[in-house]
Order: C-alpha cells, then structure tokens, then sequence
C-alpha cells in the first residue's frame, strides 16, 4: 500500500471540459525523464537541456504516434507547486486528447495521482504554510471516507466478483507455492512451471478482458473517436455538419478551407462518436494546408472508425484510391456523397475495399438516417455486455495493468526456467496490486489457503 | 508466604531458560547488564520438549540472523547435531533453509554450560511466583520467598505458565516433559494489566527405536555437503545418524475415529487455540477425511538414548488409543512407548501488548519474550529473546531501542507481525509472510545483519574481520565476472547447447553467462582460467547476486521505500483524537497499536495511504511548530 510515495504522479490538472486548452502535470524525480518520452520539440532540444521556467514548442505522442502539438513548461524543483521537478504539459482542451496525453505519461512510467496528491506533495514539501495544513487534511479525510465509501458499495456486482476471481486464483497459486516451500518434508503436491504458467496465464487473460472492457466501456461514455476524411472538397465538412445538426466547419468551394481539426461530440442512435473534420487528405505544396493534411494523417492512422467521403459525381482519382488503400483494416464507414449529381464514381472499387457504404447528398440533408444505421451497424464491434464486469476507474484499470505486469514477469520467470522463489514474489506483487481493489491483506489470505487447503504440519 | 527476604539486585531478571530466555539472558549480560536468569528445574535450561531439531522453512533463516546478531542458537546447533540438510534446495535461494538434527540432552548441556560461564550473568533454579513495581523497577519474588531486584524484566516462560496436560480423560497441571509449572505467575502479570489468553500446543509420543522395524522403512539421510548453521563455526560439522520415513494408513483412520469421542481437543476440554501448522494427527484425519494417507518422520532424540521423536503424530488421545494408533503404522507394528503424547495449554499474552522493541507499551521495562508473546517454535522464541535482551540492555543504559526492519530481517517480520497485526493461533514463521523474501535470504544473513550485531556490540572482532573478508572476496569476484568475456567457440557452445541454451556468436561477458537460468558458476570454470580459489559461501553470494540481480534491484527499491517511513517515527505521546482527518477506523486501531513509526501504521489493517499522508502531514506540521 505505500507503493508510490516517491514515485512520480501525473493528472490532468485542468476541469476535463471542452476547454480552449488543458495541463497534464507530471510532478516527480522522473518528470523530465518521462515527459522526455512522451514530447518532441520542434527545434529538437530536450527538456533537460532547459532551465526551470522555460518551454518548448512540440508534439506530444504515445506509441500510436503523434496525439497532439503542445506547450511542455519546465519547473525545476523546488521552484515547482509541489516542490518537485515538474513538467506541464498544454495541449489543445479535449477530454480525449488529455487522456491519451495522461495515460502515454502513465505508460512512460508516471503514476496516476491521487485526488489531492499534489497539494499533498506541495505541503510536504514545505510550500504550503502551516494554516492550510489542517485544511489539507480534512481534504485528504473527507476523499478518503468518499473512497471508502465508494469502495464499499463497489463490493457487490460484476467487478468485485471478477477482481475477486482472480485474487483468489493467485492467492490459491500463491498457496500452492508457499506449502511446497514451507513444508518441504511433507507430501505436498509438486509444483511446476508449467501448471504456473498455464494458472498465470488463466489470470491474464480475464485481467485483459476487464482491462478492454474498460476501454469499451470508456467508449461509450467518452464516444468513438471517429475521423471524417476525403480528398479536399469532397464534402466532408457538410458530412459533419449534418451529423451535428449545426453548421461547425467554415464550408466553401474553395477547396482545403478546412485547416485545423475540429471536434464535436454526437449521438448517433444509440452509439456515441467523437468526430472530427479534417483537412483533405492529398498532396499538397501549400505549407500552411501541409501541416493541416500531416495532422489529418496521423487523424486517419489513430482514430477508432473513418468516415470516407467520396464525390460521386467524379471518377476515383489517385487521391481517392491512396485513402481506400490507407482504410484497409479500419473500422470504416464510406459516404458516396452528391447522389443529387450524376453518379461517375466505380462504387465497385468503394464496396469491396470498406465495411458499409451508403449514398448521401449531404447538402439537401438528405441521408442522416442511412448513415446513422451504418455507422451503428459497424459500431457493433464495440458493442459491450451490459452484464459483463465494467471497471469503474482509471484507477481500478491502474490495478489491474500493474498486476498484469507482474504476471507478465512471473510468466517470463517460469517459462524461462528461473526458480519458483523469484516467480513467486512476482505473484505476490501481482496480488498486492489487486489487494488495492479488494483491501485485503495478501499475506494472511496466503497463509490462510494453505492450512485450509492442505494437511501440513508436525 | 511468611516470610521474604531480600538476596540480589540485577540490571535485567529474564524469567525462563528455554529458547527466548536464553539468547535474552545472554544479550544481556554481553552487552554488560548484570544479569539473572531464573529457571524452573536447572536440567531443563534449552529443552527440547517438542521435535529435537533446530532449524527449517523459514526457521533456518532465523537462526541465521540470530547469528549474524550475535546470538548462540546456530553455534550450539552446529556443536550437537547429529543430522543436517539443506531443504528447499532446487525451489530457489529465497527459500533455501537449513534444519539440524540435534542431540538432545547435548543441545541442552552446551546451552546451560554457555549460561554458566557467561560473565555477568547468573543462571538460578527459582519459582517465580510475582512481578511487582519497585519505584522505576522491579521486585521478583521466588517460592521460596526470596525478593530479588532488576531494572528490567523479561518474561519468557514459554508452555510453563499456568501450564496444564492433557492426555484423553485425564488432565493435570504441568510444564511440559513433566516439570513442574508456574501456577502463581500469571495471576501476578494479571494484576499488572497484561491480556492473557490461553493457546495450546502439543507433541507426538517417544518410542523405544529397539521396537521399530526398520526393515520396512525409508531412510532419510543427510546432506553430503554440509556447511555449518553458524557464520562463526569453522569446525566442519558431521551426519552422525539417519532419520525414516512412515505413513498412516486407512487403520490408524478407523482407531482415530473410533475415538475421536476420548479426545480433549473434540470433547470441549481444551479451550486454547491450537497452532494450525501443528495439527494433531486426529485433526488432520477429521479435518482432511479424503487423505488416504498421513506422512511421519521418526527422529532420533540423540546418540546416547534409543528414545525416537514420531514427527507427524503427536496427539492428545488416551494412552491406550494412542498406542494402538500407532501400532497400525508400518514398521510400529510392536511399538513401545516411552513417553506418551500430549496437548499442554498455557497462558499467553496478546503481542499487540507490545511494542516492536518487545517491551510492553503500558508498563516500561517489562518485556515479553517467545511462546509467551503468541509465538510458537523454538526458532521464534529464540529470535525474540534476543531482540527482547536487547532492548533491555539498550533502556536500562538509557541507549536508543533496536526495532529490526521487515525490510532487513525475518525476525523484523515476525516481531512486526505479531506486535502490528496480532495473532489468533501460536505464529510460526514462514517464507510466504515475507514480502521481501529474495532479499531475506539466509545466505546474506550476515550482509543483513551483522553490522546491525556488530554496533550494538555482540559481534566479535575475530568475526566481523572474516565477515569483511567475505564482503571484499564477494565484491571481487562480481566485479572479475563482469569484466571476463567468453569468446565464442566449439568447447563453449557445446556446453551450452547441452544445457539447452542458445550458442553464442560473439563474445559475451561471464556475468550475463551465469545469469542464463540452466548455466551456473561451476559449470562455467574451464572457461574462466583466472578464477581463484572461494570459500564456497562467498561463491553462493556471489552466483545468487548474479542470477537474481533484476529481482532483488526491485525488491530492494520496495523495502528502501518502507525503510524510508520506518524513520519517520512516531512520538508516544501522540493523540489520535486530535488529528484532523484520519478515518475513525484507522483512528480506532492507531488508537489500539500506538505504532513507532509510519512504516509500521503503514502495516495495520484499516489504515489506508489516506491516513497515512494525514499521519505525514501531522508530523511535519509538528515539526515546524
């Protein structure tokens, strides 16, 4: 439980509302280190190499690629709020990008903070006076018996029961380790890497399905993240603006009017999408539109579902037929758009190369309903088990990924042929990371399967 | 009593000679308190009531850090045995556990000689009957009516205090082997305030080894290569006998159950709780009805007596039932018993009493010591007493208290175990209550514990200077290893290829060799032409540092970060009810602990890192004011 007193924690700082611009905060002896893998500045200089109160222009990314550009702010400790080396991350204000921002510096090797904990930090630090410290604690009381609480009434339902499942499937595994050690004279079953493995792995494997069915459930409350993209001027901003029922994005003929990706969230039937509009995907020699297309690229390469606007009223051009080619594999839904003109496209080369294919003319607001029941038909995909366990938190997810880990660890140690000792510590590593769910203490649970499951002792 | 008179004061009065009263006595009077040990029968000091042997999963471990701190247990181990094996070996070096067979009768002489040659320490056959107040100390009155003075007191009275056998219908009170018990004691300790409570333990039969075939028996031997429990025994030490292994069987089921009615244990008579690691053989057939068969050891008590210990059997039955049980046994067939086996119930005090010093929170300069502070084992015991002479030696001369790490030691573990969660059965240690087991190994026990031994002052200047060379021969030769490369060739690559790792290509360091899990230090010599000669101890170290270095970084990272909170101490007078923000839960059991530091708090079940980081807060806030 006192894993991470020193460790370096990172939150979004900023209300998680579509504000203009948001702060992830990583504070910590690592902050640089981590924001080091998470942002490149433009001019390629490190963060390291800046001094305190001084920023660098860049990209942050995960290992998808780029999320977002960003304003990485250097505070070298104890000039900090906390007192520790801090680094601010500012990007644009989208609850998505902040999260995907937070969670590359978690995979980076931060630690997500707890609510409070950087004011906590800062007052041990000293750089709070006395007279807040007493409000710091009741802050701190008053989160805790919310938390309390909150786990309390989480101990009934689907997750409980699943963490629970694996908690005792490792403390049993755990046991079976412990009474072949602690009794060794006695005729305690044998235990070998293989039924480890295969036990270890049982475990993994429902971890990951509670993990992803976080993600899922995270998609439907947060929505799709969906990119609408085409060529310049194929109507993808109407598209949008049709999904979202207002006009948004500056439409004009002029193709490429559409420079920044803009974001809107909708609710389409049941299903919920982030859509953004992006600038048409194609060559071009115009330096400002070039960053735009480079942004709508790595759009297309990380989002969830692709909307592809087609003009039906032109042949496919290479343009067209290099998108189709970058679609291969994604969740895709493909517009044929100004069905009012005379159809030229080969619809053909679109329905063999994209899941659902319908035809629109987005400008008579003629088509809502046909591309809503496409886009829900390939949202199928995310579709979640109302029944099935649901983590309730990044902070329930952060259990299970660091348990995970250890698993992993403890996996590699016995396929590998490394003793049952060390492989049995990353077990126990693992149950402590679920203990922090479930609250109980691993060591006596250990102990407690052994004597009931085995008849040891003199 | 009549009349009392007073014949001596003491620095420290330690109140048994068993396994904890004995390591205590002896810190003590080391550490320069004058020093008396009262025992209840004078042939008794550092019996073995239970199985005559020292040492075992996890146990082993402790006795190596009683060593390393400067304790006897492993020397008069390594003096008497007669049998010695490494077990766990093949499971890992976290669990690797040595376990003397030991003499008997010898264990216990050597053990009552080292007390009598101990200077400052007087070892004296007296009753205790009271513990009372003396203005800052204490007054010990004895059956007799003598009053004797101390500065401090340890309790360690083992299954003596209000001891009581069982054996089917019948009950008396007694010690155990049949010495008398201290009946007056525990009404004493009552008046003081201490929670008794009462535990029980047991031990299987004595049999008469010229009435055991042996023909029909698997023979345990011991190990070929030996290596001495104590880091100071330079003697090599010798298998002098063999141990052998039976089973029961469906009969001895049916004569157990037949009975099960005469038993104490389920016929409500024992009100103690019983240790769950050491069921009575009528227990586990109850409670594992599906075992077919039930494994035992029969232990030689010594090689001047033909008494056997029967490990696995031990029973609170009627002598009748228990003799015909046995008989169902093969190679029992015609056994005879010599001493029968019983259940003894004694009154114990609840370690959350306790401070992690061993010395009683509510009552300075009392302190409690092995069985009678929950424990069970002879192993546990010792550990305490050691810890607990300790302690009393350090406030007796008004020194800063030892409080030994869960991060560092066994011992560190146990203590904080019992004085932090409590126990509701006699606690034995095991590996698996150790978070930090690949760093509590009992190969480093002396890299763990010696230099803490060292500045207290109960380790000599003859073994801190081969414990340096060892230090500087296992730094040498990591560091040799590390910059040794093997080029790649036929001879190599043949070895390797035969253990089932991948050949190698290029040249490749000696370290990362032995780091592959199917190679090791030995089988890599004839590549390795300037390699010296090693103490095969150092070679241990040095090839487990090696191996599990990944492993231990990490473990070492955790127990730095608990060591770092262990400093953080707490104040005693500290008033929970006053802090603003702690949860009444964690409120309530800081209230029961008292804990005397944030890494033990951080240990108690109910207090969450919430409370924790208000405990921080307070601290610091008190700090700047």
């Amino acid at each position: 439980m006192l894993e991470g007193m020193n460790d370096t924690i990172a939150a979004v700082s900023t209300p998680l509302a579509g504000a203009g611009l948001g702060v992830v905060r990583i504070s910590g002896a690592a902050a640089v280190d981590i924001a080091e893998r998470i942002f490149d500045s433009v001019g390629g200089r490190k963060l390291s190499e800046i001094a305190g109160y001084t920023a660098l222009f860049g990209h942050v990314h995960d290992t998808d690629g780029v999320i977002d550009e960003c304003v990485a702010l250097r505070f070298a400790a104890p000039h900090s709020y906390t007192g520790d080396d801090t680094v601010e991350l500012s990007c644009h204000g989208g609850v998505y990008i902040l999260r995907r921002v937070l969670r590359a510096a978690i995979a980076a090797g931060a630690r997500q903070a707890e609510a409070g904990e950087f004011t906590r930090r800062a007052f041990l630090n000293g750089k709070l006076d006395l007279s807040e410290a007493e409000s710091v604690m009741n802050l701190i009381g008053a989160q805790s018996r919310e938390e309390h609480a909150a786990a309390l009434a989480g101990r009934q339902g689907a997750v409980y029961d699943a963490v629970t499942d694996c908690r005792d499937r490792l403390v049993s595994l755990s046991a079976d380790i412990a009474a072949w050690v602690d009794f060794p004279d006695e005729d305690v079953p044998y235990v070998t890497a293989d039924g480890l493995v295969s036990g270890l792995r049982e475990v993994d494997g429902k971890l990951e399905r509670l993990i992803a069915g976080f993600e899922s459930g995270r998609l439907m409350r947060e929505g799709i993240d969906t990119a609408i993209v085409g060529k310049p001027n194929v109507g993808k901003s109407t598209v949008m603006n049709l999904l979202v029922g207002c006009r948004r994005s500056i439409v004009t003929d002029v193709a490429g009017t559409t420079r920044d990706v803009i974001e809107e969230s909708v609710m389409l039937g049941e299903v919920k999408l982030r859509l953004s509009d992006t600038a048409g995907l194609h060559d071009t020699a115009d330096e400002v539109e070039r960053i735009g297309v480079d942004m709508a690229d790595s759009r297309l390469r990380r989002c969830q579902l692709a909307i592809a606007v087609f003009d039906g009223s032109r042949a496919l051009d290479e343009d067209d037929r290099r998108l189709l080619s970058a679609l291969d594999g994604k969740p895709c839904v493909a517009i044929i758009n100004k069905a009012d003109l005379p159809q030229i496209i080969e619809r053909g080369a679109i329905e063999a190369a994209v899941d659902c294919t319908v035809t629109v003319a987005a400008g008579s607001g003629l088509g809502t309903d046909e591309i809503a029941a496409a886009v829900a038909a390939v949202a199928e995909r995310w579709k979640i088990d109302p029944s099935a366990p649901l983590l309730q938190s990044e902070r329930q997810r952060d259990c299970c990924v660091r348990c995970r880990e250890h698993l992993s660890a403890a996996i590699d140690a016995a396929a590998s042929g490394v003793t049952i000792d060390a492989v049995g510590v990353c077990i126990s590593d693992g149950l402590t990371a679920l203990a922090e769910l479930t609250g109980e203490c691993v060591s006596d649970s250990v102990i407690d399967d052994v004597f009931s499951r085995f008849c040891v002792g003199k | 009593m009549d009349k009392q008179y007073y014949l001596d004061g003491y620095d420290i009065a330690v109140i048994g000679a068993g396994h904890a009263g004995i390591e205590a006595g002896l810190a003590s009077a080391r550490l320069g308190c004058r020093t008396a040990v009262f025992t209840i029968n004078m042939d008794w000091v550092g019996n073995c009531p239970c199985n005559p042997a020292i040492g075992g999963s996890a146990k082993g471990h402790l006795v190596r850090e009683i060593d390393a701190l400067g304790g006897e247990m492993a020397r008069a181990a390594d003096a008497t045995m007669i049998q010695l094996r490494m077990l766990n070996t093949g499971k890992g070096p976290a669990v690797h556990s040595p376990r003397a067979q030991v003499d008997r009768r010898d264990y216990s002489a050597y053990m009552k000689h080292a007390l009598e040659l101990q200077s400052g320490l007087d070892l004296k056959q007296a009753e205790i009957v009271a513990v009372e107040r003396d203005g800052d100390g204490w007054r010990l009155v004895t059956r007799l009516g003598a009053v004797y003075t101390a500065a401090a007191v340890i309790v360690a009275t083992g299954t003596f205090l209000g001891g009581r056998v069982y054996i089917g219908d019948t009950s008396y009170e007694s010690g155990p082997d049949g010495v008398f018990p201290a009946t007056e004691l525990a009404e004493s300790l009552k008046r003081l305030g201490l929670p008794l409570r009462r535990f029980k333990t047991g031990t299987p039969a004595r049999i008469d080894r010229a009435s055991i075939d042996f023909s029909v028996l698997e023979i345990q031997p011991g190990d070929e290569n030996l290596s001495p429990l104590s880091f100071s025994s330079d003697g090599r030490v010798q298998n002098k006998a063999v141990c052998h292994i039976t089973y029961t069987n469906e009969k001895t089921k049916q004569v157990i159950l037949d009975n099960i009615d005469r038993s104490p244990l389920y016929s409500g008579k024992i009100e103690g709780v019983g240790p769950r690691y050491c069921p009575s053989l009528e227990d586990k057939i109850v409670h594992f009805p599906d075992k077919k068969r039930h494994q035992l050891f029969i232990e030689p008590c010594g090689l001047n007596t033909e008494e056997m210990y029967l490990q696995g059997a031990s029973s609170s039955l009627p002598e009748d039932v228990q003799l015909q049980m046995y008989r169902t046994i093969p190679g029992l067939e015609h056994v005879q018993m010599m001493r029968t086996a019983y259940a003894i119930e004694y009154d114990c005090v609840d370690p959350t009493a306790l401070k992690a010093t061993l010395e009683f929170k509510d009552i300075p300069g009392l302190f409690g010591a092995g069985q009678f502070n929950g424990s069970s084992g002879y192993e546990e015991a010792a550990a305490q007493g050691l810890v607990a002479g300790i302690n009393a030696a350090l406030s007796v001369q008004g020194k800063p208290p030892l409080v030994l790490s869960r991060a560092d030691s066994y011992i560190g573990t146990l203590i904080d175990d019992m004085v932090t969660k409590g126990c509701t059965d006699p606690y034995r240690m095991m590996t698996s209550r150790s978070e930090y087991r690949l760093l509590l190994r009992q190969d480093n026990a002396d890299e763990r514990l010696m230099p803490i031994g060292r500045e207290i002052g109960l380790v000599g200047d003859g073994d801190w200077a081969k414990f340096e060379k060892r230090m500087e021969q296992k730094r040498a030769e990591i560091a040799r290893l590390h910059s040794v490369v093997v080029a790649p060739g036929d001879e190599i690559n043949q070895l390797l290829v035969s253990r089932e790792t991948s050949p190698i290509t290029t040249g490749i360091r000696m370290d990362e060799l032995i780091r592959r899990p199917q190679l090791d230090y030995r089988c890599l010599a004839p590549f390795d032409s300037a390699r010296g000669p090693l103490p095969a101890a150092v070679i241990e170290k040095v090839e487990i540092e090696i191996k599990y270095e990944g492993y231990i970084k990490r473990q070492q990272a955790a127990a730095n970060q608990l060591k770092r909170l262990e400093r953080r101490t707490l104040p005693d007078d500290i008033n929970y009810d006053e802090i603003v923000g702690l949860r009444l839960e964690a409120r309530e059991k800081l209230k029961a602990i008292r804990p005397l530091s944030i890494g033990q708090a951080a240990g108690i079940s109910g207090v969450n890192p919430a409370d924790i980081t208000v405990l921080l807060i307070w601290l610091d806030k008190r700090r700047k004011q």
